[in-house]
């Protein structure tokens, strides 16, 4: 039993089937991947676990309790934290204060009102959200307004937000997606060092095959909408099916 | 280079938390908050006499504002352009009714006291209550849409309630001739004569005593009912400071910024946006109260839309978002009101009277739409000039020109210090 359990997940919009009959299960503390041709249902099925959409048909278990019907405030309180593909960050606030802001999601929950204390008087959040931008090595730029930074910042404040969170499940949609060489290999250290601390489970989609067969312990093939095959990274690399519906005849 | 990324991460660190150390400072408030708060106090402690430049009967007189009439009506729209500010600056949602919580905040302070004291603290509470309660309602059901479809529904239900006081609820409001304390009115803790009209007081003191002060050809007037109001206003803006610098306010932030985000962040953000306009419907109410309490008088037209409109003005004007120009906004828009449409033909003919006649004439004929009855065309210009130009409003306008100077500044440093290594150099 996994600390996600997707069954049966089916999601139709109009005549076009994004998710077919889709069963997944991520066990904790692991790293899954899910890759797949353009259009294969891998954001659609990443919305459908994040609220953002219903599934038509199945069931999407986290931890024990049904995350459908929950709205997506809930169903991050319940440890389940995304990256966007594309960064989705404040963009008007302060790097630092994007950080602030999830720690207070986590410490006081999805609303308080404390609208009498004061921002510096919250050594305990300040502390914290010092600690998380250093991990990423940003806490030079704390006082840079966000919408400024570079994409791969972009991505990287984002991560820290997610991070600071300490969530039990993070979802990364293309972590990786536009960013220098450099800082790939950057991205995939930090989650690296997350993922040894063993305190995390993450779901991964990419199509960078680097980034995912340097982390991921399984991969699951996603190919029009439903599951092709699922297996570990050695053994998808050399499954034909795999070769034929997605990494072609090129070698990896 | 491994050894300056750490110390420059050092450097970041230290001034956050020498100033989280500080924080208790003077009201919980530090560095510039507190400045600002002393120069805003001392500027509203001080009015009558900033207000009133130039002495009596002198040709500039008219430009004096200093009068209690005109004083009350600054800090009065100052409260409700702060509150909205919370709501419109904080949130980006832009509420396009207002106006109809300032008009319950009056009601229910005329009623206050009518019926139980003249005194103005009840009257006030009540007009507090009541906006906050009818906010809540208005807030719960047009917060359900967001953007312009949001602005549409407040405007609704402003407009609705203007409908109601206008015609149906004339029981309660007085329809069209609004209502005013009478000498039928027998308020049950205030002991008044049988003909006796109440006035408005604080515990004893009237809110229209004045104390007159002549300084050679000048004259001070010093209003009960502005010293109020004032307290008031400074009481707003300081919480209105300690709103914008909590985690609260930071989090209304994040609504205007992205909700999306937000939300995936597990932080629930229509609960936010409710209570940020529910104190806004208060700030808002407490400013109708007081009017009540310096005219003891309201009618419809006080919920009527152009009154919404006219704090969005306000508040865009002197700077959304920020903690002052709501405040400046309103007193700009108030001393136009007042000031220039007092201003007609012939004081602008003893203005240019010294010109030859033609070009006199000529002179008048050009300003005179903008001046009298017309100051709203010199408003609606002024108001183009800021958004087009200072989209930041009267705020970013100072902030230019504090930078301008300031670069000078540097550019002058500059410029010695190479000079004095220049200098050292040939030594």
């Amino acid at each position: 039993m996994g600390i996600l359990e997707v069954k049966n997940v089916g999601k139709r919009f109009g005549g076009l089937q994004a998710l077919g009959d889709v069963n997944l299960s991520v066990k904790e503390n692991t790293c899954h991947a899910i890759i797949g041709p353009n259009g294969a249902g891998k954001s659609t099925l990443l919305n459908c676990l994040i609220g953002k959409l219903i599934p038509d048909t199945g069931s999407v278990m986290f931890d024990g309790q049904s995350v459908l019907g929950r709205k997506p405030h809930e169903i991050n309180q319940m440890g389940i934290s995304r990256v966007f593909q594309t960064p989705e960050i404040f963009g008007d606030l302060s790097v630092f204060e994007n950080v602030m802001i999830p720690c207070f999601a986590k410490r006081d929950g999805s609303f308080r009102m404390h609208a009498y204390e004061s921002c510096d008087a919250e050594t305990d959040i300040i502390a914290k959200a010092e600690a998380m931008l250093d991990e990423v090595n940003m806490l030079e730029k704390r006082n840079v307004v966000a919408s400024s930074l570079s994409r791969g910042d972009k991505r990287r404040l984002e991560m820290a937000m997610c991070l600071s969170q300490k969530p039990k499940l993070l979802l990364l949609d293309e972590p990786t997606a536009g960013m220098a060489r450099a800082d790939t290999n950057n991205t995939i250290d930090l989650l690296k060092t997350i993922k040894a601390k063993g305190e995390l489970t993450m779901c991964i989609i990419e199509h960078d095959m680097h980034v995912v067969f340097s982390l991921a312990d399984r991969i699951t093939v996603l190919a029009q909408g439903t599951p092709l095959v699922e297996d570990t990274p050695e053994n998808i690399k050399g499954h034909p099916k795999v070769r034929e519906a997605y990494l072609g005849e090129a070698e990896v | 280079m491994t050894d300056q990324t750490t110390d420059t991460r050092m450097d970041a660190t230290r001034p956050r938390a020498s100033a989280a150390h500080k924080s208790s400072g003077l009201l919980g408030l530090t560095g510039k908050d507190l400045g600002l708060f002393i120069i805003v106090a001392l500027l509203t402690i001080l009015a009558p006499f900033i207000l009133n430049p130039f002495p009596e009967g002198s040709a500039l007189a008219q430009f004096n504002g200093g009068y209690p009439d005109l004083m009350q009506r600054f800090v009065i729209f100052g409260i409700f352009a702060i509150g909205f500010n919370i709501l419109f600056g904080l949130t980006g949602y832009l509420s396009f009714g207002h106006a109809a919580f300032l008009g319950v905040g009056s009601y229910a302070a005329i009623w206050m006291m009518k019926l139980l004291t003249l005194n103005v603290i009840p009257a006030i509470i009540m007009s507090i209550v009541f906006a906050g309660i009818f906010a809540l309602i208005v807030g719960y059901i047009s917060l359900r849409r967001s953007g312009i479809y949001f602005s549409i529904l407040t405007l609704a239900f402003a407009q609705m309630s203007y409908a109601l006081a206008y015609s149906v609820l004339t029981p309660i409001t007085g329809g069209e001739t609004g209502l005013q304390l009478k000498a039928t009115d027998t308020p049950l803790l205030s002991n008044l004569g049988p003909t006796e009209i109440g006035r408005a007081n604080f515990f004893g003191v009237d809110m229209r005593a004045s104390y007159e002060m002549a300084i050679g050809d000048w004259l001070f007037t010093f209003n009960a009912g502005y010293y109020i109001a004032a307290v008031f206003m400074l009481l707003s803006f300081y919480l209105a400071i300690r709103l914008f610098r909590s985690p609260f306010g930071m989090m209304l932030r994040a609504v205007k910024s992205n909700q999306q985000r937000m939300n995936y962040t597990g932080l629930n953000s229509r609960p936010y946006t409710l209570a940020a306009f529910v104190i806004s419907g208060m700030y808002a109410g407490l400013a109708g109260g007081l009017m009540v309490a310096m005219d003891t008088q309201v009618g419809p037209e006080r919920m009527f839309w152009t009154a919404s409109g006219e704090v969005v003005l306000m508040t865009i004007l002197g700077g959304a978002g920020t903690l002052i120009g709501p405040v400046l906004g309103a007193g700009m828009i108030k001393y136009m009101e007042n000031i220039v449409s007092k201003i007609n033909d012939g004081i602008l003919h003893q203005w240019f009277a010294f010109m030859p006649d033609g070009i006199e004439d000529f002179l008048v004929f050009v300003i005179h739409p903008f001046i009298g009855k017309g100051w709203h065309l010199t408003l609606g210009l002024l108001f183009m000039l800021v958004v087009i130009f200072l989209p930041g409003g009267l705020v970013e306008g100072g902030q230019r020109i504090a930078s301008v100077f300031r670069r000078k500044e540097t550019k002058t440093s500059t410029v010695e210090k190479s000079a004095a290594e220049q200098q050292q150099h040939s030594e």
